[in-house]
């Protein structure tokens, strides 16, 4: 039976993430996020896992990187000072293609900036924030409801694909109270063992655009994990020009070759829109009532609604709005996922950035009024 | 003049010099070797006396899984024949602390060294020891920044050259294992590269204290620490710190300054106290009826009904 709630969207991740299988959680206490850490210190010994509160969030995702290597599904929560420090070891983790979950609920900044407020200030950060080259799958959702069920997505990507996954909301997701259906059960993405025995057995195999099964410590595999450039052993081999450009292309690769299975977008009224409003996140609300109250006035308006900022959704951005003259790109920063959009049509269409920051999403008037200013009178 | 010159022959029955096999080779990787530590460095005898304690514990080599962060001593879970995570710059104890939690029943050892686990990694060090999870950690203390090339740690001596301390270095260090003890740990002990059978045995106690156990060892770096203090050589070296070594016993009457340029060896803690996961295995058994759940990851299901 679906179980009915009405809560908070961050005590819905933390049920999404129980529901996930995820039974390791190491975190540090941050605003707007510390309701996740919260819930998941109270839930996690009822259904045997561990809540374990670090020093920082360097340690944090340290622990998390260990207790994912020890055979469990683990996560963190943070928001962007607590990002900006899991920077380092997230890179250990894309180096070493360690299954985990970050959640994000974004707050105003740069530096400590605006703890208790909503932004999506930390978009880039997650793509670029750690030194390397590597490709993050980030998802982010709009509703409480859409927060509990990418929790449960965010795991099973992760797993898939052996690799970090970001839950990129902002404070206003993560604090707002909705009602959200529950189900009895979903579908887990188990983590793939090895079938070989440990002598045949490669963890990190130059397979081509697939995840190779990874063992648990204790296993009997005897892993060898390093962030250090490594071979298919992972042993060591870091004046090897070769050996370092197989594994980062890999890595990348593995992602990007993957990308329709992994991306995921809604669109509405895009066929014959002349403008078409391109969000994530939070401010997809305004937009589904400002795209409608402009159909109502007769403006050729659609939207399309981006579920996996990273890897990029190129092909479903440019398909859908094909026939758009106009892109709008509501952000609650500066401009960051607008370089995104832009980047895809090279001058197709013309894209307008709708760019609110202080905290405080952009309102249905404000898009409207966008739609109405780039030619839809 | 010479007709004929003899054919230069390889006598098939000449027998090579057959080398005494390490005991403890069958611990390594033995594909990795040769190594990349310097000639007379110490973490060769830190890896012997390491398995001679691990034998005298009893301990199940198959359940040992290792951890280390960035440095000389953090390569050395990289030639050892079991589950090891190479991992950041200071942070190997964070890690460990995930790994020992996801699977309590796993023997974690940490290789760390004086940079990695007192600068950068401090923090980790000290509430791992707060936490008294059980792990033991053997931090090899050379006094010095051997992989980037010998500049002063935070246990320089004052006074001690370093590629970074050309005018000597005026900076007072850390003293390891009373800085573990006073953060909470059980086992706590130092030794150096010179006594090989204490610090095997205190790697045995270690191994078997059921808490957050530091064994540190002073060890030698003649490449770096040696040749810029004017003991290039690894017996100078080793002779140096042999004869500024004293027994804790002994120093209960030795003023700070008399102290100054001692290395203290000896037990500081050998207590017992309520370990980390133990009391995470409590609160499971409290909720959940059972121990916690291991491989979860592994898991397609979940028992619902088990809240």
């Amino acid at each position: 039976m679906v179980e009915k709630l009405f809560i908070q969207g961050n005590e819905a991740c933390a049920l999404g993430a129980i529901k996930a299988g995820c039974r390791f959680f190491a975190g540090y206490p941050i605003t707007p996020s510390t309701e996740v850490a919260e819930n998941l210190a109270r839930l996690l010994p009822k259904y045997g896992g561990s809540f374990v509160q670090m020093e920082d969030e360097i340690s944090s995702m340290g622990a998390v990187i260990g207790a994912s290597w020890g055979g469990s599904k683990a996560m963190t929560a943070t928001s962007g000072p607590g990002i900006s420090l899991m920077q380092e070891n997230l890179g250990y983790a894309f180096m070493t293609e360690t299954p985990l979950v970050i959640v994000n609920v974004q707050r105003g900044s740069p530096s400590t900036g605006q703890p208790t407020m909503a932004s999506q200030s930390d978009m880039m950060q997650v793509r670029w924030g750690s030194h390397g080259d590597y490709e993050p799958i980030a998802l982010s959702p709009s509703s409480v409801q859409e927060y509990f069920d990418f929790t449960i997505k965010a795991f099973n990507l992760s797993e898939k694909y052996r690799v970090p996954v970001f839950l990129m909301t902002e404070e206003s997701i993560g604090h707002m109270r909705e009602k959200i259906s529950i189900p009895k059960s979903v579908d887990l993405v188990a983590r793939k063992e090895p079938t070989m025995s440990p002598d045949e057995f490669l963890p990190f195999k130059n397979r081509k655009n697939a995840t190779n099964p990874m063992p648990a410590f204790g296993d009997g595999y005897k892993v060898h994990v390093s962030g250090l450039t490594h071979n298919e052993i992972g042993y060591p081999d870091t004046n090897n020009p070769k050996t370092h450009a197989v594994l980062v292309k890999r890595l990348c690769n593995k992602i990007l070759k993957n990308r329709e299975k992994i991306t995921s977008v809604k669109s509405e009224f895009t066929d014959d829109a002349d403008v078409v409003v391109v969000c994530y996140g939070a401010p997809v609300r305004s937009v589904t009532t400002a795209v409608k109250e402009a159909r109502e006035e007769g403006i050729k308006a659609g939207y399309l609604k981006i579920n996996t900022p990273w890897p990029f959704p190129d092909d479903d951005v440019k398909a859908v709005c094909e026939s758009a003259k106009d892109i709008i790109v509501p952000e609650m920063n500066l401009g960051q996922m607008v370089h995104e959009v832009e980047r895809v049509f090279a001058g197709d269409a013309e894209v307008h950035l709708l760019s609110k920051i202080g905290g405080e999403l952009p309102k249905p008037s404000e898009v409207l009024n966008a739609i109405k200013s780039v030619g839809g009178n | 003049m010479v007709d004929e010159i003899d054919e230069y022959t390889i006598d098939d029955d000449f027998e090579k010099p057959k080398r005494a096999k390490a005991p403890f080779i069958k611990y390594l990787r033995e594909d990795r070797l040769p190594h990349i530590f310097c000639p007379g460095c110490g973490n060769g005898t830190i890896i012997n006396t390491f398995f001679k304690g691990m034998e005298e514990a009893n301990i199940d080599f198959e359940n040992v899984a290792m951890v280390s962060g960035i440095g000389c001593s953090s390569r050395i879970p990289g030639y050892i024949k079991c589950d090891s995570l190479h991992t950041t710059h200071g942070r190997a104890l964070s890690f460990a602390t995930g790994l020992k939690v996801s699977n309590p029943d796993l023997d974690v050892v940490v290789f760390t060294g004086d940079g990695d686990c007192a600068s950068i990694g401090g923090n980790h060090l000290i509430h791992a020891a707060r936490r008294n999870i059980n792990l033991t950690v053997i931090c090899i203390n050379n006094n010095i920044y051997g992989m980037t090339g010998g500049q002063i740690s935070p246990t320089s001596p004052k006074g001690s050259y370093g590629s970074t301390a050309p005018y000597g270095n005026r900076d007072k260090p850390f003293h390891l294992a009373e800085l573990v003890a006073a953060a909470g740990a059980t086992y706590v002990a130092r030794w150096t590269t010179v006594q090989v059978e204490s610090a095997a045995k205190s790697i045995e106690k270690g191994l078997k204290n059921k808490g957050f156990s530091f064994i540190e060892i002073v060890s030698q770096c003649p490449t770096y620490f040696g040749r810029k203090n004017k003991m290039k050589t690894p017996v100078k070296m080793m002779d140096h710190i042999k004869n500024s070594t004293i027994y804790i016993n002994n120093t209960k009457l030795m003023s700070e300054h008399e102290l100054a340029d001692k290395i203290v060896v000896g037990e500081f803690v050998d207590k017992s106290a309520p370990e980390f996961t133990d009391n995470l295995q409590e609160l499971s058994k409290e909720n959940y009826g059972d121990k916690t759940l291991r491989r979860s990851a592994f898991l397609k299901n979940f028992d619902e009904n088990k809240e």
